[in-house]
Formats: structure tokens, sequence, C-alpha cells
């Protein structure tokens, strides 16, 4: 029973409890059970289409869900439940539960029209309202850890696609979030860039940080990530240390994308 | 690779050699410009000729009234109702373009039945319909609405607080500027609503998941970035708002340079020379205008790649 499994102070991070989602008449997600532990690395792999981006985003309520419920830190996203009845957020909320699950993009979406710095100061002085000083104080440390100090004075369209997505790790991770997710980080990056910034993300996982990582990089999800998940058609079909699943899958389905990619 | 066509290869790199001579060719002549030059050049010379000789230019009558008061106070009525009324319209035309986009859809309706009216209306009506406003209410009353109604039932004469006179709110320049702004704000909020619509949605996504308001977003990611496309067609807009101030005349609002410059000739029975002063003010300022918008243009657009372009002018520096 749903009401049941609130998770309110237990160590899972992220409870996704039977989520549907449809655009319109498409069913895209058709069942979403997926549970995330503090800390853990999930590392998310399956087909085009199969619903990864769209489960990504309704963690971070991007995307409304049309069925199921999710948790994340012990809150239900989007929604009030009182009474048996679900009341929506209001936008203010639903930006508040935001501000503590940091989303790193494909295309790594940098405000163009912003130095390194602006990207990476401006949401904890928008929205935080931090003080210039210690916004600006937190971001050089943040470059300074994605090894892109000397950068702080450019601007998103002189650096590489690389460089661009390590700014996109540290704009999120200056919200000081406790859940981080990323879309495909590397997807879009020319194949020798695609090193510096699974470097990054392998340090935050050694941090400590809590992540679901949808990646096609088999060999970062086999080293870093604590779990792996295999998403078709618009469920998990399979789920579990990322060697059980990679070497021996259990699901006809699995072993078909894997010998595919592999 | 051996090529048995061209120089060798030993030839073409020959130490020594250093780079090639430069070439050094016969051009193609193009006789057919300069027939089309000189043709030109005499119907130039013509009209020169034209312009010293006819007596219906009055030179010297054109360039003492150009000048003279009334017209210098018009040239001014005429600047600062082309300012007011874009900077109403620019803000306007920004809050009709956020209603229309903004998802709800009471506001949504009502922005669109903004745009719809004030752009079906041609300026010249609204001017002569802001001019009789007065017709519809010859007082404002500031009050609680159906007074009249409900009032007298709790023993009240009238539930209003403040009233004016529509002639003192609704002074002729007031109402000129009123039918200009909102007629430009509805063109000006399909300019806004195109511009930000032009800001890649994923803007909008970063910025909401890092824990942005809608209005925090607008304000910081995607206006800023849509001024990119909204700026130029603005200019454009100046542009054309400067030649409709002369419908004001309409309102009637008779201090407008275009008004002052027709009195002059109709009082003096030399109607041609004013109408010059007419286009040469018209252009003067136009040109003045046009500067302004190729700086801030070209400001816009100064060697940045896609993304970015022409961001330089708002870009947000952060501050210590
Ligand atoms: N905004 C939308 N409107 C309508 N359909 C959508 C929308 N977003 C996604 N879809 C559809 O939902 C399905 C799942 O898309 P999703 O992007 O989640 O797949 P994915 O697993 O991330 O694929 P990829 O590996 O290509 O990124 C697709 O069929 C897609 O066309
Ligand atoms: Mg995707």
């Amino acid at each position: 029973m749903v009401a049941e499994n609130i998770p309110e102070a237990d160590d899972r991070m992220v409870v996704a409890d039977n989520i549907h989602k449809h655009y319109g008449r498409l069913h895209v997600l058709r069942g979403v059970d997926l549970e995330v532990r503090r800390g853990e690395v999930c590392c998310v792999i399956g087909p085009s289409g199969s619903g990864k981006s769209t489960f990504l985003r309704c963690v971070n309520h991007l995307e409304k869900i049309s069925a199921g419920r999710l948790w994340v830190n012990g809150q239900l996203m989007g929604y009030r439940e009182k009474n048996g009845r679900l009341y929506e957020l209001r936008e203010s909320e639903v930006a508040a539960q935001r501000r503590d699950i940091g989303m790193v993009f494909q295309r790594f979406n940098l405000f163009p029209h912003m130095s390194v710095l602006a990207n990476v100061t401006e949401a904890p002085v928008q929205v935080k309202r931090m003080p210039r000083a210690e916004a600006r104080e937190i971001a050089m440390g943040l470059l300074e850890r994605v090894g892109l100090a000397d950068k702080a004075g450019a601007y998103p369209e002189q650096l590489s696609g690389g460089q661009q997505q390590r700014v996109a790790i540290a704009r999120a991770l200056a919200m000081n979030p406790s859940l981080m997710l990323f879309d495909e980080p590397t997807s879009a990056l020319d194949p020798e860039l695609v090193g510096e910034v699974l470097d990054v993300m392998r340090d935050l996982a050694e941090g400590g940080m809590t992540m679901i990582v949808v990646t096609h990089e088999m060999g970062f999800a086999r080293e870093v990530g604590d779990t792996l998940v295999f998403m078709d058609g618009g469920v998990v079909v399979e789920r579990g240390a990322p060697r059980d699943v990679l070497d021996s899958p259990q699901h006809e389905r699995t072993r078909a994308f894997l010998s595919k990619v592999l | 690779m051996d090529t048995q066509t061209g120089p060798s290869r030993a030839e073409a790199s020959s130490p020594g050699t250093g780079s090639p001579e430069f070439i050094k060719a016969v051009p193609v002549r193009h006789p057919g410009r300069w027939v089309a030059a000189g043709v030109l050049l005499v119907f130039a010379a013509m009209f020169a000729h034209m312009l010293v000789t006819n007596e219906a230019f009055n030179w010297p009558f054109m360039v003492e009234n150009m000048f003279s008061e009334p017209v210098l106070l018009g040239v001014r009525t005429t600047l600062v109702l082309t300012l007011l009324a874009m900077l109403i319209g620019v803000v306007v035309g920004i809050a009709v373009a956020v209603m229309r986009l903004s998802g709800n859809p009471v506001l949504a309706g009502v922005g669109w039945l903004y745009t719809w009216f004030f752009r079906a209306v041609p300026r010249l009506v609204l001017c002569v319909l802001f001019g009789n406003l007065g017709v519809l209410y010859n007082r404002i009353d500031l009050g609680l609405p159906f007074d009249h109604y409900w009032a007298p039932l709790l023993g009240l004469e009238s539930a209003r607080f403040y009233s004016f006179d529509t002639r003192d709110l609704l002074t002729p320049f007031v109402a000129a500027l009123l039918a200009l702004a909102l007629s430009e704000g509805a063109y000006m909020a399909e300019i806004v609503r195109a511009g930000l619509q032009s800001v890649d949605p994923g803007q909008t996504e970063a910025a909401q998941a890092l824990g942005m308001r809608r209005s925090t977003v607008l304000r910081r990611i995607t206006l800023p970035q849509a001024l990119r496309v909204i700026v130029p067609p603005t200019g454009n807009e100046a542009t054309a708002m400067l030649k409709d101030t002369s419908l004001v005349a309409y309102v009637p609002l008779t201090t407008e340079l275009w008004f002052q410059l027709q009195a002059i000739g109709n009082r003096t029975y030399d109607p041609f020379p004013m109408l010059v002063a007419a286009c040469l003010w018209y252009l003067a300022i136009t040109s003045v205008f046009m500067v302004g918008q190729y700086l801030l243009e070209r400001s816009f657009a100064r060697g940045d790649r896609r993304a970015g372009a022409g961001l330089r002018l708002l870009r947000v520096q952060a501050r210590n």
C-alpha cells in the first residue's frame, strides 16, 4: 500500500512507486519502480525511447507524472497528501523542492549570456539569496574542483564541450544538492573529452553523492555504479549490481540490448 | 603519389623559390557599370538644377520657418511622444507577451484579445477614439462597482471616493500618448513573444532544475536572451512610431511637428516648402534613430557564435 510506504527518515533518497507517464495518448512510462539509497550511484541504461530521460525529468518534477508516487529525500514530489487526497503544490513550493536536486543535461544548457562564474553563482544568489561574496567563494571552490578555476571569467561559447559540461556540474553543485541527476552527460561530447567529465563524476561519487546517471558509458557504469538499471518500453526490466547485469543478464531483452552496445 | 598532369612535386615546392608570385591579371571590364553611372549622374544633375531653380521650393522661406519656434516645439512634442509611447509600448508588450505565454488560460485570453483589438484598429482611428473618450464618461470615479444599485439599500448615497473630470485627466497629450502606446503595445507583444519563443527551452529547464521560480527565470534567463531577437524590430517600431506621431493632430493634439508645419503652409498660402521641411525633419530624426539602432545591433552581433550571439551588451558579470 502506498500510504504505508512513505519513506520519512530512512536511508532511501529516491522512491519511485509505480510511476506512469502519458504524453497525450502515448504511454511512455508504464509503471517504474525504483529505489535509490543515500550515497548510491544508480546507472540507468536502455534503448532510445525507453523513457530514461522522461523518468529522470519526473524525479525533479520537470514532468508531471500521471500515476504513482515519487518521493525524494522523504518528500512527495509535486504534491501534498492530506486525508487520502493529493493537492498540487504551488509553483514556489515545487521550485523549493527542486533546489535539493541537481540536474546535468546532455546539451549542457549553460546560460550563454553569463560568465562561467556568474553561471555558478546565479542560483545561490537568486534562489537562496546568498550574499554575492559568499556565493563567489563557493563557486570558485567548485570551479577549482572541476579543474576550471582559470576559466571563471570566460563565457560558455569560449569553452570546449567537456569544459562546459564540467561548469554545468559545478553550477548544479552550487545549490548543495543531496541528489544529482545526469542525463547522458557525455553523449554530446567528442570522444577525447568524455574522460574529463567522467573523472569529475567519479570524484563526486567517491565523495558520497547520491547520483542517478543515464549513460551509455558501460565502463563508467561498471566501475563507479553501485547499481545498474536496465529500462525498456517504459519499465525497469532488470536491476542489480553492474557486474551481474552486464556479465550475466537475466532477461532476454537485456541480453539483446547488451549484445548490441557492448 | 605520382600525378601525370600538373607541375611535378619537385617543381612546385622547389627550395629557394619561397612563395609563388602574386597573380597580376587584367581584370574583366564592366562597361555597363560606367554607362549606368553616367545616366544616373545626368539625372542627379537635372534634379539638383530643379531644386535650385524651381521657385516653388522657396528655400529662404523654408529655412526661416523650419526652425521657427512653433516648429521646434513641434519637434520636441513629436520626440517626447515617440519616446514615451515606445517606452510604454515596450512595457505593455512584455506584459502582454508574458500573459500569452503564461499557460494561465484567462491571462492568455486577455492577452490575445488585447493584441487582436489594438492590431485591428488603425492608429488614426484610435487617435480620434481616444480624443473622444470624454463622450463616454465625463467623470471618472474611483469607488466600488455598481454602487447605484446597492448603495441606497445600505442607506448610502454612493460608494465613490474620488472623482475626476475626464477633461482634466484625458488631456489631448494623454489621449494621443495612450492611443499610440497601447497600439504599440500590441505590436511589441508579438515581437517579445517571438523573442521569448526563440530562446532554447533547455534554458528554462536548466533554470527550473536549479530551483528558480518562473518569474526569476523570465527576468534573469529568458528575457535577457530574447533581447537579441527583440531589439532589431524594436528599432523599426521606433522609426514607425516617429512617423505615426503625425496622426495625433486628429486627437486633436496640435503642438506636434507635422501640424505645425502644415499650419504655416496654410497660413502663408505656400504649402510646398513646408512639405519639404517636414520631409527633411523626419529624415533627420529617423537618421539619428538609425544610427542608434545600428550601434545597438552591432554590439549585439559582435563576433559571437550561434548560442551566445550578441549578448555582450547584456552579459551578467559576477560582481565581487
Ligand atoms: N515532450 C514530449 N512530448 C511527447 N512525447 C515525448 C516527449 N518527451 C518524450 N516523448 C516520447 O517519450 C518516449 C521516451 O522518451 P525519452 O526521451 O524518455 O527516451 P530516452 O530513453 O531518454 O531515449 P534516448 O536514449 O534517445 O534519450 C519517446 O517515444 C519520446 O518520443
Ligand atoms: Mg534521453
